[in-house]
């Protein structure tokens, strides 16, 4: 990176630092945490799509839509996350590649499942045999994606739906004597209502959110913790110009205080969100605020 | 070989009882449902013994939230903070390269190193972080009046927080408590999919499971198997905190006890 860097033996500690901080692999290890924010940025709105979608069904009328979306939220419940994260990764993969066998090679006549293995035909391999080396990891963390928002989508269709009960029922009844029909009130009274009562619910899920993100690694993608453990493991001068010891235990910090710093810039985030929601509501702390400003 | 013969071989396999090699191919049902379970075995070791000793530092974190003295507030609003605010998986890969480092000075850390120890403090510290939080909450709601009604009957110091303050605390909190104890369970089926090494493949239900799915490469079997277990076991959470709730409000008139009303907040 700079120009004293290209005899590292030589340096003293800050200018050695200094170059081994920026050193390719580290660059690497950076980019690796713009991964995490991605993931972060893409499966929060997705994940809340699929929780409103979810809580949607679970509130229907019609009974078998209401009992898919009440199976999807319970089904997440009493069963380890990781546990949904191992399976669909897995799970996923093989649907996708079921389904692409099933359209492009319709004469294939093996077994698909041969004793311990999972076999489509070459063509319907996802991502095909041939595809460059970021193809797969595309592939990789697009199902990495998929996986979060399934997951995070029960979680939060758990809270929207909490959310929506809480509206109080006078507004809707209200709605209803103004004439609106079932979708009017839903969309013109609920669901601008049932923002205030889900935040409290959906604030906590972004937090766990942030916290399920080092996850990715068991899913196979090079996150964090991938690079954490690659960079800190002790490295002699043979492979590396820049020997050190097992710093693991270093980089571990370092991804524990980037955890802090991201969940109390999300705290404060949040609680500004509240406040800015709570205006006008007739809730506590919406009566709070009027006070606050009419005094 | 008959189930009953893979149930005795294996029935124990996680704790190093029984057959040595895990079966290499062609996986019944049976053993399927038998490793699974066995490795079930350390799920709850590390969910009990996490919750038991977190709830007395929990206790204790909660009470030093509470206290107007900055020394004890603090340390315990900052344990709390740090415990809470980073993922339990970077908090298992830290402590074990942490126990590392020290064991290269210290030889007395080896046993910190294996899941045993070593995953049960991380459980442990963060349980008590999360309910210390909880019991914090629960402290501040309680009924000013109480209070009020304890001091009128000159109870004072420690007669006053172990007879009112206390009970009625557990009792605000039991709802919350009975939630995180769940999550603590969920939480258990990371230790061995963090740093620390499964010796001699003894490992947690989740390990045997994703051991299945790899060889199998079918993960429609021992997955849902896993997810069996622990909704039974969620069951018997929810089941015996039940217990403890209708004991803990025992004071109340019947129809205002009414019953726990689980609101599972999937969200910790």
């Amino acid at each position: 990176m700079f120009s004293f860097c290209a005899d590292p033996e030589t340096l003293g500690t800050f200018r050695w630092f200094s170059c081994y901080l920026t050193n390719g692999v580290h660059m690497s290890f950076y980019l690796s945490f713009v991964k995490v924010l991605v993931l972060l940025a893409v499966t929060a709105p997705v994940a809340l799509s699929f929780g409103f979608v979810g809580a949607m069904a679970a509130r229907s009328h019609f009974p078998p839509l209401s009992w898919l979306g009440k199976g999807y939220i319970a089904i997440v419940r009493g069963v380890p996350d990781i546990a949904f994260f191992l399976f669909f990764v897995i799970a996923l993969d093989q649907a996708f590649e079921w389904t692409r066998h099933q359209i492009l090679c319709p004469d294939w006549t093996d077994p698909i499942r041969q004793g311990n293995d999972f076999l489509v035909c070459p063509s319907a391999k996802l991502p095909l045999g041939s595809a460059p080396e970021w193809v797969h990891e595309t592939y990789g963390f697009f199902l990495a994606v998929i996986t979060f928002a399934i997951v995070f989508g029960a979680f939060a269709a758990n809270v929207l739906f909490g959310g929506m009960r809480a509206v109080p029922h006078a507004q809707l009844e209200t709605a209803a004597a103004y004439g609106m029909s079932r979708r009017q009130t839903f969309w013109r009274v609920l669901v601008p209502q049932m923002w205030v009562y889900a935040l409290p619910g959906l604030s906590n899920l972004w937090m766990v959110l942030i916290k399920a993100t080092p996850l990715l690694f068991l899913l196979g993608i090079e996150d964090i913790v991938y690079w954490a453990r690659e960079l800190g493991g002790t490295k002699t001068s043979q492979f590396t110009a820049y020997p050190h010891g097992d710093w693991r235990m270093w980089y571990f910090l370092f991804l524990l205080l980037f955890y802090l710093g991201m969940t109390r810039v999300s705290e404060i985030g949040l609680e500004r969100l509240m406040r800015r929601l709570s205006r006008g509501q007739a809730t506590a702390a919406g009566e709070l605020l009027r006070k606050e400003t009419t005094a | 070989m008959s189930c009953w013969q893979t149930i005795q071989d294996y029935g124990l396999r996680s704790i190093g009882i029984g057959e040595r090699l895990l079966p290499k191919g062609d996986f019944t049902l049976c053993e399927h449902f038998t490793l699974i379970g066995s490795g079930m075995i350390w799920n709850v070791y590390f969910g009990v013994l996490a919750m038991t000793t977190g709830f007395f530092l929990a206790t204790a974190l909660a009470l030093g939230k509470a206290s107007p003295n900055r020394w004890l507030r603090k340390p315990a609003e900052w344990f709390i903070f740090v415990f809470r605010g980073s993922p339990l998986f970077i908090q298992f890969f830290f402590a074990y390269f942490f126990f590392l480092s020290l064991k290269k000075s210290y030889p007395m850390f080896d046993a910190f190193t294996s899941a045993w120890l070593g995953a049960l403090i991380v459980l442990f510290l963060n349980t008590a972080a999360y309910s210390g939080e909880i019991f914090y909450g629960a402290l501040r709601s309680i009924p000013k009046g109480d209070i009020e009604a304890a001091d009128a009957y000159g109870l004072s110091g420690w007669a006053r927080f172990r007879r009112i303050v206390w009970p009625t605390m557990l009792r605000l909190a039991w709802p919350a408590y009975t939630n995180e104890a769940i999550f603590l369970f969920h939480a258990t089926t990371l230790v061995f999919f963090s740093a620390f090494p499964a010796w001699q493949q003894r490992g947690d239900a989740l390990y045997y499971a994703s051991y299945f799915a790899d060889k199998t490469f079918n993960p429609f079997v021992p997955y849902p198997i896993l997810a069996f277990y622990f909704i039974l076991l969620t069951l018997l959470i929810v089941w015996g905190f039940g217990l403890v709730n209708t004991r803990l409000n025992r004071h109340l008139p019947a129809e205002t006890r009414g019953k726990m009303r689980f609101r599972l907040n999937l969200a910790r």
